[in-house]
């Protein structure tokens, strides 16, 4: 018998639990399932280190975070979406607080934030710097004691059914078995989080394979703004391991190789001792990544055997306050890097990490499909615009992981039957899992089509890219592609077989690469995290727009744009440093941090 | 050759095997390579048919536990060349039953988990509308240790009890249990300690201490373990004493 549901999951991590509660909450007659394909408390959103925005100091605003957001996207944000995201964002922490989350407190038991780049305010909660496993393990323990919730864990979904124009469930490989099972459903959420792994430098897990940005994309669905990918300034060489932001918002300083503080070089205000609220080291993670690329052009950077490197120096802080404020930093490099923030300087790089981009999803995480949301960095509400801010991600995979569970919940109340045709398309899929994806007679070796394609993506679209570069892009992964279809998989066995759900997982990073260097090469213009040589200014004129790619049925793809929403801020210049300070919905005195809060 | 090293690694292929084998294989092992990366050579180079779990490689997801040489260790923080010239003997976790190559089976770990209800529990929930409830440091310091479980089962794969007894609850759920037991905000100690007292395995605890000393979190369990067993027996003697209904 078919399993059936009311509403399907796909992927357990932060924003996936967070909707399976909602719906649970919404309406408690629905059965819901979680498919993932790890445990839930293995997905990704465990290695999220620094914090999560949320306005409640008394100082704070709501419009201050909403321009902070809006201007750190590059007015690439929709900002109904963003003033949404605000005004929920605090009373979603608060929810996790009740649910149990450890959050760091003040000495009288309040809930205590610290600053991070591009926010005017302390604003972001915490724990400690494992915000990310904290919330995720808070999320999985309490999605527990809701009966409804029935999950799938270790069972990877290859394809979504639609037919008669909506999604009717998905077909899904479960790995201990290797059974293929289609599974219905009346709704589906998407909620696998990134793609990291279409790079070959970042901090993004193994499982970062854009998978449910391929499912959407082949089931008709656009993909939003998939040119925008986040570098994060402090990666450690060779692991990519993330150093979080929270390292500079406590008072670290990035220096080359003079010792110097060379952001002050790059319109990004000037040095002092403490950290100044978007100001140097508390700047924008995209102007921070392109102010290394500028300091390595100049020959400034430290070469070492795993690529140029700057500095990033927490001496000054003391063994107290970086145990008491950021401890995973100093485990990370202890035991990946073998050096003590303490008394060494840790050597950063910029390192992907995130997509601003992802499925295009209305303010309630629907898509286009009827049936079909997504929530979390799989999709594209778009609160991030061209550039999101440090710790705005953890609040939206809750606040709009809630909203597409409610918004799901009450699409599912009205049962609709599946369709024969849909049935037969899951049929379809088994053959097609069981005759190309298993024991192959193919040449190519996924790991060496894998490297390609992080090649190709890295040199074509990394934080600098030209027309030329990209055009050059598309032909290259056009070339992988077409070997793809030559896949070596030894591995016959049914039992756990890894090697298929690798080739899976590679066919869809081909499609995002494709979709990440075909919507980077359409916009000319330099935007926030895009940033075109060829083009450098940003272009409102022309782009003030958001890209939606769609996948055509020969397997090409068409790009069209849909205008940005704007509210209340009008397009202007992000301006950081100093001049921040008299930016924005209000005008401040004092620059300074508070320091010394809560040690 | 001195800058590889030979991993024997075991092989569990249960349509082909009815038991376990070893196949060897050369990796390079320079000094920032970890277990984790020969065994994706492996796999990426060499024989793509080796099965394993692993996901974030920086300690934090649990996936990739193994045993090392004999010493159950997350295998992305375990570097190759302290372990040179070797060879390195990888195999799956003890204690546990092997689904296939270095994969084991949490079933019944995912099931005692949920058996110690590891969430709030309150007979009031306040609205959220209300704000946070008030938790000092010091408060949080009490169960912060044993939050930082990342359920990566090496305890389990150490515990001498486990091993011998399936039923025993084991060391992370127990940790799990009393992180919402000396939560202030909770109020479900009672309920968990039903569940705890439902059979004897936790009274085996010998306080042998293995599940602590392979924490990669420095969660303690067996200082859990001996604190819970110390309320339990507070409670004990309160049942004697005030027999329920009195």
């Amino acid at each position: 018998m078919t399993p059936t549901h009311d509403v399907v999951l796909v992927g357990g991590g932060g924003a996936g639990l967070r909707a399976a509660i909602a719906i649970a909450e919404t309406n408690p007659h629905l059965d819901i399932a979680v498919v993932s394909k790890v445990y839930p408390m293995r997905s990704h959103t465990v290695s999220a280190e620094g914090g999560a925005a949320g306005a409640i100091a008394p100082d704070d605003s709501l419009d201050e975070h909403c321009f902070d957001t809006i201007a750190g996207g590059d007015w690439l944000c929709d900002q109904d979406a963003v003033e949404a995201f605000v005004r929920e964002a605090p009373q979603e922490l608060l929810r996790l607080e009740h649910w149990g989350c450890p959050w760091s407190r003040e000495p009288d038991g309040r809930i205590a934030v610290r600053p991070f780049g591009g926010m005017k305010r302390m604003r972001t909660w915490f724990a400690a710097d494992k915000t990310g496993f904290h919330m995720l393990h808070t999320l999985f323990q309490t999605s527990l004691k809701y009966a409804a919730v029935k999950r799938y864990d270790e069972w990877f979904v290859t394809k979504l059914l639609v037919d008669e124009g909506r999604v009717q469930g998905v077909v899904a490989i479960d790995l201990m078995s290797g059974r293929i099972e289609a599974i219905t459903a009346t709704a589906v959420i998407l909620c696998t989080g990134g793609c990291g792994k279409v790079f070959p430098f970042t901090t993004n897990a193994a499982i970062k394979s854009g998978d449910g940005m391929g499912l959407a994309y082949h089931a008709g669905a656009p993909l939003k703004d998939m040119e925008f990918v986040q570098y994060h300034p402090t990666g450690l060489p060779f692991t990519g391991i993330l150093i979080t932001e929270a390292a500079r918002s406590e008072g670290g300083y990035l220096i080359n190789k003079d010792g110097y503080r060379y952001l002050q070089d790059y319109n990004l205000g000037t040095p002092h001792k403490d950290p100044v609220f978007k100001s140097m080291e508390l700047g924008p993670r995209d102007r921070l990544s392109q102010a290394f690329m500028k300091e390595l052009e100049k020959g400034r950077t430290i070469d070492t055997q795993y690529g140029a490197v700057v500095h990033l120096d927490l001496r000054h802080l003391g063994a107290t306050k970086i145990d008491a404020k950021i401890p995973f930093v100093r485990e990370l490099c202890k035991k990946y890097q073998n050096l003590d923030p303490v008394t060494d300087l840790i050597p950063v790089r910029p390192v992907v990490h995130y997509m601003m981009g992802g499925v295009h999803t209305d303010i309630n995480g629907a898509t286009p499909l009827p049936g079909l949301y997504a929530a979390g960095e799989t999709a594209c509400v778009s609160i991030n615009g061209a550039n999101r801010l440090g710790s705005n991600s953890l609040p939206e995979l809750l606040v709009f992981g809630a909203r597409a569970g409610q918004a799901a919940a009450e699409y599912a109340s009205r049962k609709r039957d599946v369709t024969d045709t849909a049935l037969l398309q899951a049929k379809d899929e088994r053959l097609r899992l069981e005759r190309d994806l298993l024991n192959t007679k193919g040449k190519e070796r996924i790991a060496t089509l894998r490297g390609e394609m992080q090649k190709t993506m890295e040199e074509s679209a990394g934080i600098y890219r030209t027309g030329a570069s990209l055009a050059q892009g598309v032909e290259q992964l056009r070339l992988v592609r077409a070997r793809y279809a030559d896949l070596a998989i030894e591995d016959q066995s049914l039992t756990f077989n890894t090697e298929r759900v690798s080739a899976l997982e590679l066919g869809f990073m081909l499609d995002v690469a494709e979709a990440i260097i075909t919507s980077a090469l359409k916009r000319e213009e330099s935007r926030g995290a895009h940033q075109r040589n060829d083009f450098p200014k940003r272009d409102d004129r022309r782009f003030l727009s958001h890209s939606l790619i769609y996948r055509n049925a020969d397997g090409s793809s068409r790009v069209e744009y849909l205008p940005v929403t704007i509210t209340r801020w009008p397009p202007a210049e992000r301006v950081y440093g100093e001049a921040a300070l008299h930016a924005g919905p209000h005008h401040v005195t004092g620059s300074a941090l508070p320091s010394g809060e809560g040690v | 050759m001195r800058d590889h090293i030979t991993l024997q690694v075991a092989r569990y292929r249960p349509e082909k095997e009815s038991e376990t084998t070893f196949d060897e294989y050369e990796v390079p092992c320079p000094k920032d390579w970890v277990v984790l990366d020969g065994l994706n050579h492996i796999k990426d180079k060499l024989d793509g048919t080796l099965s394993y779990r692993w996901s974030c490689r920086m300690g934090i997801c649990g996936s990739c536990g193994m045993t090392v040489n004999g010493e159950p260790k997350l295998t992305c923080a375990t570097f190759m060349a302290d372990y040179a010239p070797g060879p390195l003997r990888i195999e799956p976790l003890r204690n546990f039953p092997i689904i296939r190559d270095l994969i084991v089976d949490l079933g019944d770990f995912m099931r005692k988990l949920v058996s110690v209800k590891p969430w709030i529990v309150r007979d009031h929930e306040k609205p959220v509308s209300e704000g946070e409830y008030r938790q000092t440091p010091l408060e949080l310091d009490e169960y912060k240790q044993f939050s930082m479980c990342i359920n990566c089962m090496l305890c389990y794969a150490a515990c001498p009890i486990y091993g011998l007894d399936p039923k025993f609850i084991g060391p992370a759920a127990i940790a799990l249990a009393q992180r919402y037991n000396l939560d202030n905000r909770d109020e479900g100690a009672s309920q968990r300690l039903e569940v705890l007292s439902e059979h004897a395995g936790i009274w085996g605890c010998t306080f042998v201490g293995e599940c602590t000393k392979v924490c990669p979190k420095h969660v303690d369990p067996a200082g859990a373990i001996q604190r819970y067993k110390l309320t339990a027996a507070l409670e004990e003697i309160k049942t004697f004493f005030m027999p329920r209904g009195a």
